[in-house]
């Protein structure tokens, strides 16, 4: 790990002012994410803020009968909170499915959605890795890449986004809130958030410099069977291999976001229109591009697979 | 003690305190954190100081250049080691790989630098900034790709030779109505024990004290002291506590050394831990096979022919995984072969893992037991029944000193519910899931070793017994003391048990399941001893006289114990050795494992939804503690049917996911109800505990028991392990 300096955040609007002041500073919420990058020098930030203590961690409803979620909500909190059971159970369950309990309680919401990916080679610093070295090459490619993305991918990488909380978001249509350096406030629709790799790896949302998440909001609730269903080669503290998030209303039609495929959530809007029709039809559209490798081409029966399953769970 | 004539009833028998399920004694240390790990003995030396590894970024090659300005300079950095400047080393006898590599590369993340500071923290940070310029060279990574090149590796204490057979097999095989000519992998697995390799080193003069976490003591002495060129006496280890190891530990590793070296370069005591990223690549694991078996039977079911073949790799001058050899001993059939090779493999080196041959070995053989069993219409119970031998098959003239794997089939079945099962595969649907069962044979040898111990008796009536034996989270320090204390007639409370100190009488070690059976065995010996002085002392005729709560009686005479012991401790040793009973007798312990798995109909996750294990090992030396070894060993062969699998980058020569996020492991969730039964057995044969080895033998055939019954859940035969869902899934029957 790298000698840093640090200090604590006192309003949002200043630990983003502060961020722009110094280069290299990065914001610290939970730190489960960060730090274990830290200690392997992949993240090698001089500055950190921390953010945990402002006052950034409520769940309020809006105007418009959404509800506004505090970027230091952490994910226990926000999985057991009564609204997003009741309203936005697609939530609810895709954090359940992730991490454990004891990182849970510490993750927050505006760092489940900065997670970084889980590529074995970006964790390995002897290896070349486009995402961690930009223009040293991707291992994965030719490697190990089991886990790696099937869809949107690019020739300077096929990581995927490891998060399950942001498969559900993607499918709420939520919205991520931000400041920025100058005070300026912004609203990011999470559809626009992430990005994909493209011949940019290292850049993964759409975040400015010291642009500071300060909460992410959801419409208000679409109702229908919400069903997350994540696969994984063991029952628990695994990433994703692939995961399935469905919003199923009662005629039929929907929503679904896929993850562990791609580097953001994977969604697809123009694919849900085949929802009556079918696990094969939805698939085919939105996994239409899907350039697997050798040893990941599984996920795309297995999306398939899945997503049939979620669909009659749905009806029944 | 030498013993070589089966035993007869001794002290042991008489069950006081042996075969009780008695709680462990070392358990409050752990629950309460006190039991003092290698890495945070802070006590036993003042002013340690940290040493961070640096691994090989490459996996075979040379270091071109090595530059430790920077990291020297960096703050609180106090000594860096390299081959440069670390004198002259040797290589230990148990070792393949140089545990400080330079400028020759052998593996990836090979130690080849060891950067000593005043933190952990600036310890590490220095590492990262030690510059190194290598010229990599080509290597062998793939093991399919080297099989043809392999050869018959030399033989050793434990493989006996590498190719064995008897009568015509390739005529009995080519000539038998119903064969079976199947290939089945298994892929490296990892140990990952809870606590990393550690140790902390101290010089006083030219001696050397290591604090660290090993399985074989003498084994590391001797080791520290031939790498060091050093004399043996002036190297003493420590290791009474040991978080897991599972033959990980049975070597001195780059721990060891870095901290001895760290330590001598900083003129101060100095600990190093392997961190969890390092570990894979650094130490060793459990190699890959290649496994091809043949069966031959008569309609009837009679195997008349049995061969199989194994291939692994390892570095130059490296071992083979004997995973065919318990095919030279568990079924019959007059005509039968093995053959072991070997290649050679850039990879980290290989070595022993819990149940090193039989594990992996028993993972394929006992799937195509099934399979043949389905080829003859037999139940995989009948089959196996049918073959039953109770002599070594490859020479008759040694018979089994216990066998009872039949027993353990019927019995496990009947608790299992097995005649229930239905044997046609894909027929059983409960919800979302496939449901099948399966069956497979566990088995694995028991091994015989000199084991010694020291017995002391104070003036308080307590026994200490002091070994160098270890406790690998097994239970050890528990049978130690129900040892002494059936042999000495007192309470367990009464004894104290002192372990891991090279200082101490050199004991069997944890290995190969051996440590259980010989180092009681070896406590018992000293125990005869100190009954005889203190028999002596008290003035009792020793074959008189009977130790039993806490005195010595003879005829109406009573003598409270510790009387013996009044103006001067008395202090008794002895060693158990062996004759030649393991050479009359064929000595295995034996075991049935049951497996129901749910298989999800669409996404083909396999989740264990029963385990059963029925155990015939000797005698039971504590229900409780075997029960641990059984279901911690079946967890493991669940970890290994379904997930574990180090991923060979192939291109570049090493384990991708070298950490606990990439080498999945099972969790809880993955566990589902174990039951674990032990037969009624004692074999007189094995020592005067009549015990055996059992720590090994749970994990042998679980992973074949899991295959096994997916196979009847789903009808597909997955002869590649782990059996992941991607190898499931497209071959699903169809569902509606
Ligand atoms: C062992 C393990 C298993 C896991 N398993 C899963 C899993 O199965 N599924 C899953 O989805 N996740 C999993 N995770 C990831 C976990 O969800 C994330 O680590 C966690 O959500 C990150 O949140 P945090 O608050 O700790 O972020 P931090 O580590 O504090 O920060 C992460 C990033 O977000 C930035 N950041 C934090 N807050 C803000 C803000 N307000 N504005 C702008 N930037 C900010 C930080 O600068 C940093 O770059 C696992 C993690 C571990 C360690
Ligand atoms: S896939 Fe992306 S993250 Fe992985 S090695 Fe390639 S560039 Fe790096």
């Amino acid at each position: 790990m790298k000698s840093f300096t640090y200090e604590k955040a006192t309003s949002a609007a200043d630990a983003a002012a502060a961020a722009a002041r110094k280069e290299g500073t990065k914001f610290i919420a939970g730190g489960t994410n960060l730090l274990d990058l830290m200690k392997l020098e992949i993240e090698t930030p001089t500055h950190l803020i921390d953010v945990n203590g402002l006052d950034l961690d409520k769940i309020e409803p809006t105007q418009d009968g959404g509800l506004r979620i505090g970027a230091l909500v952490r994910n226990t909190d926000l999985a057991a909170n009564e609204r997003v059971r009741r309203d936005y159970g697609l939530l609810s369950r895709a954090l359940l499915a992730g991490a454990s309990g004891q990182l849970r309680n510490r993750a927050t919401t505006a760092g489940n959605l900065l997670q970084r990916t889980r590529c074995p080679y970006f964790y390995d610093t002897n290896q070349r890795c486009n995402k961690r070295q930009p223009g040293s090459g991707c291992a994965a490619i030719g490697g190990i890449n089991r886990q790696l993305a099937v869809v949107g991918a690019s020739e300077a990488c096929i990581a995927t986004n490891p998060s399950d909380m942001a498969v559900a978001m993607r499918a709420l249509d939520a919205t991520v809130e931000t400041v920025r350096p100058d005070g300026a406030t912004r609203t990011i629709p999470i559809a626009e958030f992430h990005r994909l790799p493209g011949d940019t790896p290292h850049i993964e949302t759409t975040l400015t410099a010291g642009e500071l998440i300060t909460a992410v909001t959801l419409p208000k609730p679409v109702g229908g069977k919400q069903i997350y269903r994540k696969v994984r080669d063991r029952a628990s503290y695994a990433f994703a291999l692939i995961s399935v998030g469905a919003i199923v209303q009662p005629d039929g039609s929907g929503r679904v976001a896929v993850g562990g495929v791609a580097h953001k959530p994977w969604r697809v809007e123009a694919a849900e229109a085949e929802m009556p029709r079918g696990a094969q039809a939805v698939t085919e559209r939105l996994l239409a591009d899907a350039k697997p490798t050798e040893e990941n081409g599984f996920k795309i029966p297995l999306v398939e697979r899945t997503l049939g399953a979620v669909l009659t769970e749905a009806r029944g | 003690m030498k013993f070589d004539t089966p035993a007869t009833t001794n002290p042991i028998d008489q069950l006081k305190v042996i075969g009780k399920p008695t709680d462990r004694i070392d358990g409050p240390l752990k629950t309460t954190g006190t039991a003092p790990y290698a890495y945070e003995r802070h006590d036993v030396v003042q002013n340690q100081a940290y040493g961070y590894m640096v691994g090989s970024a490459i996996a075979k090659g040379r270091i071109a250049s090595i530059d430790v300005k920077a990291a020297k300079a960096a703050p609180g950095v106090l000594a860096i080691v390299t081959a440069d400047n670390a004198g002259k080393l040797a290589k230990g006898s148990f070792n393949t790989a140089k545990l400080l590599g330079g400028p020759d590369i052998e593996h990836y993340h090979q130690a080849i630098a060891v950067v000593v500071a005043e933190t952990f923290e600036q310890a590490r940070t220095a590492a990262n900034l030690v510059r190194i310029d290598y010229v990599p060279t080509k290597g062998v990574f793939e093991l399919a790709a080297a099989k043809d090149s392999a050869k018959a590796p030399e033989a050793n204490a434990f493989s006996g030779p590498p190719d064995t057979a008897a009568g015509d097999f390739a005529g009995a095989f080519a000539a038998a109505p119903v064969q079976l000519d199947a290939v089945y992998t298994t892929p490296d697995h990892a140990h990952v024990m809870m606590e990393p390799h550690a140790s902390i080193a101290a010089w006083n003069g030219d001696k050397l004290t290591i604090w660290t976490s090993n399985q074989m003591i003498a084994w590391g002495v001797g080791d520290v002291a031939k790498t060091l060129g050093i004399p043996v006496e002036n190297v003493r280890l420590d290791s009474p506590f040991i978080g897991g190891g599972f033959g990980g530990k049975l070597f001195v590793r780059s721990d060891a050394l870095l901290a001895a070296l760290g330590a001598r370069a900083a003129g101060r005591p100095v600990k190093v831990a392997l961190p969890r990223p390092l570990m894979i690549n650094n130490t060793t694991h459990r190699p890959a096979t290649i496994q091809r078996i043949r069966i031959g039977a008569a309609r009837d079911g009679k195997i008349t022919a049995i061969g199989h073949e194994t291939w692994s790799g390892d570095l130059p001058g490296g071992g083979a995984e004997l995973a065919a050899n318990q095919t030279r001993l568990l079924y019959a059939g007059a005509n039968r072969m093995t053959a072991t090779r070997l290649a050679v493999l850039d990879l980290p080196e290989g070595n022993a893992m819990r149940a090193p041959g039989e594990a992996p070995g028993m993972m394929a053989l006992e799937i195509a037991m099934d399979e043949m069993a389905e080829k003859l219409g037999l139940d995989p119970i009948e089959f196996r029944a049918l073959n039953d031998t109770q002599v070594d098959p490859e020479h008759p003239e040694r018979p089994f000193s216990q066998r009872q794997l039949v027993e353990c089939m019927r019995i496990g079945a009947e608790r299992f519910g097995w005649s229930k099962r239905n044997p046609k595969p894909g027929s059983v649907r409960e919800g979302r899931w496939f449901v099948g069962t399966g069956v497979a044979a566990a088995f694995r040898n028991n091994l015989l070793t000199k084991s010694a111990a020291r017995v002391r008796l104070d003036g308080r009536g307590t026994v200490t017994v002091e070994t160098d034996m270890t406790d690998i989270g097994t239970g050890t320090y528990t049978i130690i003391g129900q040892t002494a204390a059936e042999m000495m007639g007192v309470p367990l409370e009464k004894v104290v048990v002192r372990l891991g100190d090279s200082s101490f009488p050199v004991s069997a070690g944890s290995g190969g399941q051996w440590g259980a059976n010989n180092s009681t065995a070896g406590v018992y010996a000293a125990c005869v001893k100190l009954r005889e002085a203190v028999a002596q002392k008290l003035g009792f005729n020793s074959e008189e006289a009977v130790f039993a709560d806490a005195s010595v009686r003879a005829g109406n005479r009573s003598v409270p114990l510790a009387e013996a012991a009044r103006d001067k401790e008395i202090i008794a040793e002895d060693a158990i050795e062996y004759g030649d009973l393991d050479k009359k007798y064929q000595q295995s312990t034996f075991g049935a494992h049951f497996v129901e798995v749910g298989v999800d109909v669409a996404t083909a996750e396999v989740r264990l939804r029963r385990m059963l294990a029925v155990c015939a090992a000797g005698r039971i030396l504590n229900p409780k503690s075997a029960r641990s070894q059984v279901i911690g060993a079946m967890t493991m062969g669940a970890g290994a049917a379904l997930m574990e699998e180090l991923a060979v980058d192939k291109r570049l020569g090493f384990f991708v996911n070298h950490d606990l996020a990439g080498y999945e492991v099972p969790v809880h969730a993955d566990i589902p109800h174990q039951d674990v039964i032990f037969l009624e057995e004692t074999d007189p044969i094995s020592s005067p505990m009549k015990a055996k080895g059992v720590g090994e033998l749970g994990i042998c055939g679980v992973g074949a028991a899991v295959a096994n019954a997916i196979y009847n859940a789903t009808g597909v035969r997955v002869r590649d392990y782990p059996i992941t869902l991607d190898k499931l899934l497209t071959e699903l029957p169809q569902t509606g």
